[in-house]
């Protein structure tokens, strides 16, 4: 009992330096952003009444329901796009390729990720935009007259930016769940009758889900609040969760509403994420 | 292995695919045209140079590079501490205080640069290079904590037992054991929030006020489509710079795996 204590005191006096700076530099922060959210704001100041007042217009005002309609929808769908185009790569890497050449795969799919999101996303604007690489690419090879700018379908060419964008995140969770299934199961599978698509259907795509979900979350929750790509590629005109924070916050100086928007975007997040989770746990559990 | 033709040929492109942007990057930057557009009009290293002309990338550089140094060493110092008491001791509380230190990885990095505005206006701390660190830290410090913690588990606890029994102290345990046996995670952990943090953006403009960042920097300068090829030379430059820091912490991860005697599964995530 003694050495459990002498344990924990040791423990706790390791882990307290990062833990003070987690309380002092998130917790304290978050905590006040929830506080602001209940309070009255303007011109920089926050303070009395009490008041609901900002989340009620939050979600009756027309101007704030489309943009976290529209940030709700961008991430839903780039989830979607990055992580059924990332499902067959995972697969191909743990199933078709050489375990002593599966590190490299994986680092070629990482590296990317790794250099700067600004140079990234800000490269696509001068792929996509009007008279740009694409358009002289295609106008060059006569398919078409006049300049595309696909940049000017701002809400498809954010889709577009951020899939690339997170790809990577996509293909890792799914691959090290593609890898844990025992291959012994898809033999038997085959030997019972099955054929390969309806092993794959029933055997590896159940047990890998857990690996589908993380990929989801990892890739939903970072796209519903970027600020980057919908300020580059959609030109400020088709603003997301952020864009509208900084308005609020920095242009409108109002605090309260800011924090607001901060709490439901956090909200939004904590939802469609457990909604996720839930809908995997029925679908595995209806299968048994 | 079983053949797959057609996954193969579907991995290739989704690897083109992915390389897209990066290996559009040198073609233009060595173009010698102000457009960036086809046809290539020759070669030219003369952006190279250009970018150089304006001051204001040289403080960038110089702010970027204190603040990443910075950023690195505490978050690696500050996730020392978190993993090797999560791997090492038992505590109560170990989901709830681990949990919050890797929160970040799982919020909208505009919520941790408002919170933080929000607190350090109220308080009246003026925004500078200091702020900028205090918020990469916080968003580094999960990437250290989970790399060290992998480095942390795969340590076998009998040679820190052996060197107890032999008469050291905890804290030359400590020194003399387990710090080498995991310096190549904490070289890799000092790499990887290094990167990390010369590419943050959100942080670095909102609790800098201004000041000149590298990643600012090149998102103010893309406006300007003058700019876009001198601008095209820069990220030559700091791509070939991160891919050559990931070899290196890749390496070391490796050689980390290797010494220890462990199974190598795979990248850092």
């Amino acid at each position: 009992m003694a050495k459990g204590n002498s344990e924990a005191r040791t423990g706790w006096l390791l882990v307290s330096p990062p833990a003070v700076y987690t309380v002092l530099l998130l917790a304290a922060p978050l905590a006040t952003v929830l506080i602001y959210s209940f309070l009255t704001g303007g011109k920089g100041e926050v303070g009395a009444p009490v008041t609901l007042q900002n989340y009620i217009d939050l979600f009756t005002q027309p101007v704030y329901r489309a943009v976290m309609w529209r940030s709700l929808t961008i991430s839903l769908m780039v989830t979607a796009t990055t992580v059924i185009l990332a499902y067959p790569i995972a697969y191909f890497v743990s199933f078709h390729v050489s375990p002593s050449k599966k590190s490299l795969w994986l680092f070629l799919i990482t590296i990317p990720f790794w250099t700067s999101y600004i140079i990234r996303v800000s490269l696509w604007r001068t792929i996509l935009g009007y008279n740009g690489i694409v358009d002289s690419l295609l106008m060059g090879l006569g398919i078409t007259a006049e300049p595309v700018n696909i940049l000017s379908h701002g809400f498809a060419s954010i889709v577009f930016t951020l899939s690339h964008a997170y790809a990577p995140f996509a293909v890792l969770p799914i691959f090290v769940s593609l890898e844990k299934v025992d291959r012994a199961l898809l033999e038997a599978g085959q030997d019972l009758g099955e054929t390969r698509w309806t092993t794959f259907l029933r055997v590896t795509l159940p047990l890998t889900m857990p690996g589908v979900i993380a990929a989801v979350l990892i890739v939903f929750i970072p796209t519903v609040g970027d600020y980057v790509t919908p300020e580059l590629i959609g030109g400020g005109k088709t603003p997301m969760i952020a864009n509208l924070i900084e308005v609020e916050m920095l242009k409108k100086r109002d605090q309260a509403m800011g924090s607001a928007i901060a709490v439901a975007a956090m909200l939004i997040v904590g939802v469609v994420s457990a909604a996720f989770v839930l809908a995997n746990r029925r679908y595995l559990g209806g299968r048994k | 292995m079983m053949k797959a033709p057609g996954l193969r040929l579907y991995a290739m492109l989704y690897l083109l695919v992915l390389y897209a942007p990066i290996l559009v990057l040198p073609l233009f930057a060595f173009n010698d045209a102000s457009i960036v557009a086809f046809p290539l009009a020759g070669f030219t290293t003369k952006w190279f140079g250009e970018m150089w002309q304006d001051p204001n990338l040289g403080i960038a550089l110089r702010n970027s590079l204190i603040i990443a140094l910075s950023t690195a060493t505490l978050a690696t110092v500050l996730g020392i501490f978190a993993a090797r008491s999560s791997v090492r001791y038992q505590w109560p509380g170990k989901p709830i205080v681990m949990g919050a230190i890797m929160l970040p990885l799982v919020l909208p990095e505009m919520i941790v640069a408002m919170a933080l505005l929000v607190i350090l206006l109220s308080l009246g701390v003026p925004l500078s290079i200091f702020t900028i660190i205090m918020g990469h830290v916080l968003i580094c410090m999960p990437f250290a904590v989970a790399i060290l913690t992998s480095a942390f588990q795969s340590l076998d606890r009998s040679f820190e037992e052996a060197a107890m029994d032999l008469g050291e102290t905890p804290w030359s345990t400590f020194r003399l054991i387990v710090l080498p046996l995991v310096m190549p995670g904490i070289l890799s952990s000092f790499l990887i929030t290094f990167t990390i943090s010369i590419d943050e953006f959100i942080i670095s403009n909102f609790l800098g006020s201004g000041r000149p960042i590298l990643s600012v920097y090149i998102f103010g300068q893309f406006r300007f489509p003058a700019k876009v090829p001198a601008m095209l030379a820069l990220g030559t430059i700091l791509v070939c710079f991160s891919i050559l820091l990931l070899i290196i912490a890749e390496y070391f991860r490796r050689r980390g795996v290797a010494r220890i005697g462990g199974k190598d599964t795979g990248g850092f995530l």
